[in-house]
């Protein structure tokens, strides 16, 4: 139950490009959506419209600024879920076996009529990947949408996670990146994909793509916000002196 | 990490009646185990504090009712295998109990392995914190030790002072000092290491893009609270904790060890190992908040606006 599988059959996870995205929260939003009404117990929100609202979420942004050594910093926005890894450290500490890492697709779930909402397996992650819901008060984390992708009653092109299936700039990547041939195991090859925090030894699934190099500025943009302006002359400079007098 | 008073409760008062069952059961195995009112107050408090601090711990659980599950995972979860180990050694210590009611020999086999049962469950406690990775202060070898340390020094501490109170308290006083200091010498190491440590993640790590440059948070995903903020991200003033763990070694600590030694030498010995056994419960749950409130999480790394 808790005991890792030793490989999985695919590796289904997702490649997220920190070059395109734009920081819309659009997945945010069609994450909560579907996992309000999917797999499972509600994604709830607690005191919704009071003075403090909280609520669970499978998948957040935050922005980030980059400040090289010399040149302007830069933004990156930067979505964040569970990244599903192969020594998922949230699985192996759960005492009750809710928690567990499908040897199927690699797909990290937890069973919430087990799950004791201990939060041991949220102390556990490095990622902040896992809340607890504030109503059902059972461990939340993203699913990868399983509930989704291997769903026939929705037509072919929805079978993908809603945030991918969202996501207006292009930004979001699912597939199996145990296939080295896979557009998302191509685009982790050609992109020079990471993975975050390596050092905690989670060997994650997911991959994130690094933001380009800016090209230099070729123009000075601010000489161009010239607000020196001259005196008037001729027309305008009477009326400017007419209205001047009234 | 959110200093949960139901978990501060579950460790000091499961680690103190734990450490007490070790020091009503070790002794069996010279034939010395505790017979008449050392008995009945030994054991009384000892099963008093490891059950209650072992429900005090269910108080935090979403699910209470569903705790029984958390007996199925001791394969690979140390709070499962620190549920199982608890049960077992509060059935062995039971039975040695009664095996010493009822005059019969088994005590002295039952009582020794309960006085090893125990310490690995106290041992189980401390690795529910100290495998995790991504908590510096806790992932070092001084957790375990410094749990064992305390949960002797508050189990010998009680045991000395009601040998005292029934009989003589002999050389228990220093058994409880020596336990004690043992705990707190672990600490202030721990507390050293953790201060000095950098941390293992940072927000060039987390976000993976340290080779662009110094990363910090610019805008939150959220702008109120939210679980991961209210359980990990809790952070105590430096100058507040430096304070309080100068009073939590010093009421907990210092003094007791001092009162040891006075109690030790005659003067009072009941009433003095009494006061040492409850000062320095008082001081493990000042030591407990801290060993949580001053714990940063890894994950707090993706809300590190501080870096300029």
């Amino acid at each position: 139950m808790t005991a890792l599988p030793g490989k999985t059959d695919r590796t289904l996870g997702l490649v997220i490009d920190l070059d395109t995205c734009v920081g819309c929260h659009a997945c945010v939003v069609s994450c909560k959506e579907w996992n309000t009404g999917g797999y499972g117990a509600p994604l709830a929100d607690a005191d919704a419209w009071g003075a403090e609202p909280v609520g669970a979420f499978l998948n957040r942004v935050h922005t980030f600024e980059v400040t090289p050594d010399s040149g302007a910093a830069m933004n990156v926005h930067f979505p964040k879920s569970c990244l599903h890894c192969a020594d998922a450290p949230c699985v192996t500490v759960c005492p009750t076996g809710a928690s567990y890492k499908r040897a199927e697709d690699g797909i990290v779930l937890v069973n919430e009529t087990a799950c004791i909402g201990c939060g041991l397996c949220a102390w556990a992650c490095p990622y902040g990947a896992r809340e607890q819901d504030p109503v059902e008060k059972v461990m939340k984390k993203c699913t990868l949408c399983v509930d989704r992708i291997y769903n026939d009653n929705i037509p072919e092109q929805d079978r993908i996670p809603a945030c991918v299936r969202t996501c207006p700039a292009g930004a979001r990547h699912f597939g199996d990146l145990s296939d080295p041939g896979s557009e998302v195991s191509r685009l982790v090859a050609e992109r020079g994909g990471f993975d975050l925090m390596p050092e905690q030894g989670t060997s994650p699934v997911n991959k994130y793509l690094p933001p380009r190099a800016r090209e230099p500025e070729s123009i000075d943009l601010a000489a161009l916000c010239d607000t020196d302006l001259a005196e008037p002359t001729g027309f305008f400079a009477w009326l400017d002196r007419a209205l001047e007098r009234l | 990490m959110h200093p949960a008073a139901s978990i501060i409760a579950f460790t000091v008062a499961s680690g103190a009646g734990f450490g007490l069952i070790a020091a009503l059961g070790l002794p069996a195995a010279w034939g010395a185990a505790p017979t008449g009112a050392l008995f009945w107050w030994g054991f009384v408090v000892a099963f008093a504090l490891a059950i209650g601090g072992l429900l005090a711990s269910t108080l935090h659980l979403g699910h209470p009712e569903r705790a029984v599950r958390a007996f199925s995972q001791w394969r690979t979860s140390w709070l499962s295998r620190e549920g199982v180990l608890a049960v077992a050694t509060l059935a062995v210590a039971g039975a040695y109990a009664l095996s010493i009611l009822g005059g019969l020999p088994v005590a002295r086999i039952l009582g020794p392995v309960a006085a090893v049962l125990s310490l690995v469950t106290v041992f189980a406690t401390s690795m529910i914190y100290a495998q995790l990775r991504t908590v510096d202060r806790w992932h070092t070898p001084l957790t375990p030790v410094a749990f064992l340390g305390f949960a002797l020094g508050s189990g010998v501490t009680i045991a000395a002072a009601l040998h005292a109170a029934t009989g003589e308290a002999r050389l228990w006083p220093i058994a409880a000092l020596v336990f004690t200091a043992i705990g707190w010498i672990a600490r202030r190491r721990a507390w050293n290491a953790g201060d000095r440590r950098a941390p293992t993640s940072t927000p060039e790590t987390a976000t993976g893009l340290g080779h662009l440059g110094r990363v910090r948070l610019f805008e939150a995903p959220h702008t109120g609270p939210n679980y991961l903020l209210k359980e990990m991200g809790f952070v105590v003033a430096r100058r507040h904790a430096e304070k309080l763990r100068i009073l939590a070694a010093g009421v907990g600590g210092f003094v007791p060890m001092i009162l040891d030694i006075v109690a030790w030498a005659g003067v009072a010995p009941a009433l003095l190992l009494s006061l040492s056994a409850i000062l320095l419960l008082a001081g493990l749950v000042v030591e407990r908040w801290l060993f949580f409130a001053e714990a940063r999480h890894a994950q707090m790394a993706f809300y590190d606006r501080s870096h300029t």
